[in-house]
């Protein structure tokens, strides 16, 4: 059974710039501290602080708030991706992270080519891929083009044939960051219905979005970020009203629980 | 997708640094696949294809091996399978270096998207690399038809011998690939170093003629490049390759580095195998 388990989780990213990530200066750090004890402070974002999240078998997630809020940053965090640097996340099952489309696509080879790739890359073996290819070919509707390196692909086509392959494994974890757009609108409502049967297959869903229909179709319950905090957690419905009536101009920081600063 | 056995993220364990590993090692579906894609994009609507990557060694071991003859008055059938053999194992070493120290960072979009052990990625680059030793080999096998070798079973000794030079690739690249990722000035210097390391070892010089030379300083100064480590990772697979006599120091130098080289790595790789993705 798949599940997720997050207890007080911090992310916090060091930000060197040309200055510290540099080995000389590291070296010289050392040897010249005193002169300038500032000098190897290395800046930290905290992009997550204080996370604790439950996840069981057939849960629906959606993640709700504005940009930077940690949304892309906490999929990663349960993806694996990101260890925590505070407390613990621990993840059982196997995980489809679904963040970036166009990433492990290699433009010089055949669309066919790329359906195997993608999918090695998303953790199936060359098998199980070579059992979806005709499907995937019907799904995108690309035909002979297929055979044709991908650099000839429009970037809509690049889309439908990342969600062909996206769409047709079978996940227990699947985490889904927004940014499936540049398709047209016949192609998304047949993708949704793949999209729908793809959540229906995964045993868990977290998903981050903008669209509040989108939202509502795919998930049942709603997590709030802000600040790389939890601010809501609940029904999606009231999360989203709550989200939505949230006030308009910049919103005052929760109260830090737990959380430094 | 890798099945996670319940991942506590304590991130500092040896238990997660081996699984790290073991983990990538059992990709070999994806690293082996991609370790081809890397071969043939590099070659992709050239009609030769990866065979460029076997006549580039062959101009470049002839060239030089004939110019070298000439300079230090050998004979050609010596000089050329020398500097031959010193060329294909040397872009195994200096490459699995060299694009060792980018091993992450070239692979950033794909770190920051998708879950995988940072292993796969370096797995990805030696079986590269092996594969580029395996085209160049052709040119050793025409070479031993023009120029046949004294080869014999102890010639054998080459397998292990690459074996070796392919693990200790392995953590070379690691350990350099998680230093880079951090300290982004060490790729040009280890671009720096390898260049320097190539002459400073005896690929397109002979080690045994200057070894053996009238002249005493040139036998003294040559004595200096036992002190270098990648004169016995050449020597333990050129010997047998040209086959000559079977020398155990070299295999004892490189046994230990192998060791010593491990235990540094994998100390390394349980402090910040969890850190790559935080830096690249």
């Amino acid at each position: 059974m798949a599940s997720i388990e997050v207890r007080d989780a911090s992310v916090d990213f060091p930000i060197f710039d040309a200055k510290t990530r540099s080995l000389k200066k590291a070296v010289l750090g050392v040897v010249g501290g005193r002169i300038a004890p500032n000098a190897s402070k290395v800046v930290v974002v905290e992009a997550l602080r204080g996370i604790t999240l439950d996840l069981q078998h057939g849960a629906r997630v959606g993640l709700i708030g504005h940009n930077g809020a940690g949304k892309s940053t906490l999929l990663r965090l349960l993806s694996g991706i990101y260890e925590p640097t505070g407390g613990t996340a621990s993840v059982q099952g196997r995980v489809a992270p679904v963040f970036d489309l166009g990433v492990g696509m290699d433009p010089e080879i055949s669309g066919y080519e790329n359906i195997i790739i993608r999918g090695l890359f998303l953790g199936m073996t060359r098998k199980q891929m070579d059992e979806r290819v005709g499907d995937i070919a019907t799904f995108t509707e690309l035909g002979d083009y297929l055979r044709l390196p991908l650099r000839t692909y429009s970037t809509g086509m690049r889309v439908r044939l990342a969600l062909g392959v996206v769409t047709s494994i079978d996940p227990e974890i699947l985490l889904l960051d927004e940014g499936i757009g540049a398709v047209d609108a016949d192609f998304l409502r047949k993708a949704r219905g793949r999209l729908t049967d793809l959540v229906d297959r995964a045993g868990l869903l977290v998903f981050a979005s903008h669209s509040d229909d989108l939202l509502r179709d795919l998930c049942d319950t709603g997590i709030w970020l802000e600040h790389g905090q939890i601010r809501m957690q609940g029904p999606l419905d009231e999360v989203l009203v709550a989200y939505n009536n949230r006030g308009p101009g910049p919103k005052r920081r929760p109260p830090a629980g737990g959380g430094r600063r | 997708m890798a099945r996670t056995p319940a991942t506590r993220h304590r991130s500092r364990s040896w238990g997660l640094a081996f699984d790290d590993l073991a983990r990538g090692w059992r990709q070999q579906e994806l690293w082996g696949h991609l370790g081809w894609q890397d071969i043939k994009q590099r070659y992709r609507r050239s009609v030769l294809g990866p065979l460029w990557i076997t006549i580039s060694m062959a101009v470049t071991a002839i060239a030089l091996g004939v110019l070298y003859a000439g300079l230090f008055g050998n004979r050609l059938e010596e000089q050329l399978p020398y500097i031959l053999i010193g060329f294909i194992v040397w872009a195994f070493i200096g490459s699995s270096i060299t694009e060792g120290a980018m091993v992450f960072i070239a692979n950033e979009r794909l770190i920051k998207h998708l879950p995988a052990p940072i292993s796969v990625h370096v797995f990805r680059l030696i079986w590269r690399q092996t594969l580029f030793f395996g085209h160049n080999l052709l040119v050793y096998a025409v070479m031993l038809v023009v120029f046949p070798q004294p080869l014999s079973l102890a010639s054998l000794a080459a397998v292990p011998a690459f074996a070796l030079l392919m693990v200790n690739g392995f953590w070379a690249a690691l350990l350099v690939g998680i230093v880079s990722t951090r300290f982004r000035d060490l790729p040009p210097v280890t671009v720096s170093v390898v260049q320097l390391m190539f002459f400073m070892t005896p690929i397109v010089w002979i080690y045994e003629d200057l070894l053996n030379s009238t002249n005493e300083t040139i036998a003294t100064r040559a004595r200096l490049a036992e002190l270098n480590p990648f004169l016995h990772y050449l020597e333990i697979i050129r010997r047998p390759m040209l086959g000559e006599s079977f020398e155990l120091r070299h295999w004892v130098v490189v046994l230990v580095i192998t060791v010593l080289g491990w235990a540094l790595t994998l100390v390394v790789l349980r402090n910040y195998r969890a850190r790559v993705s935080y830096w690249v």
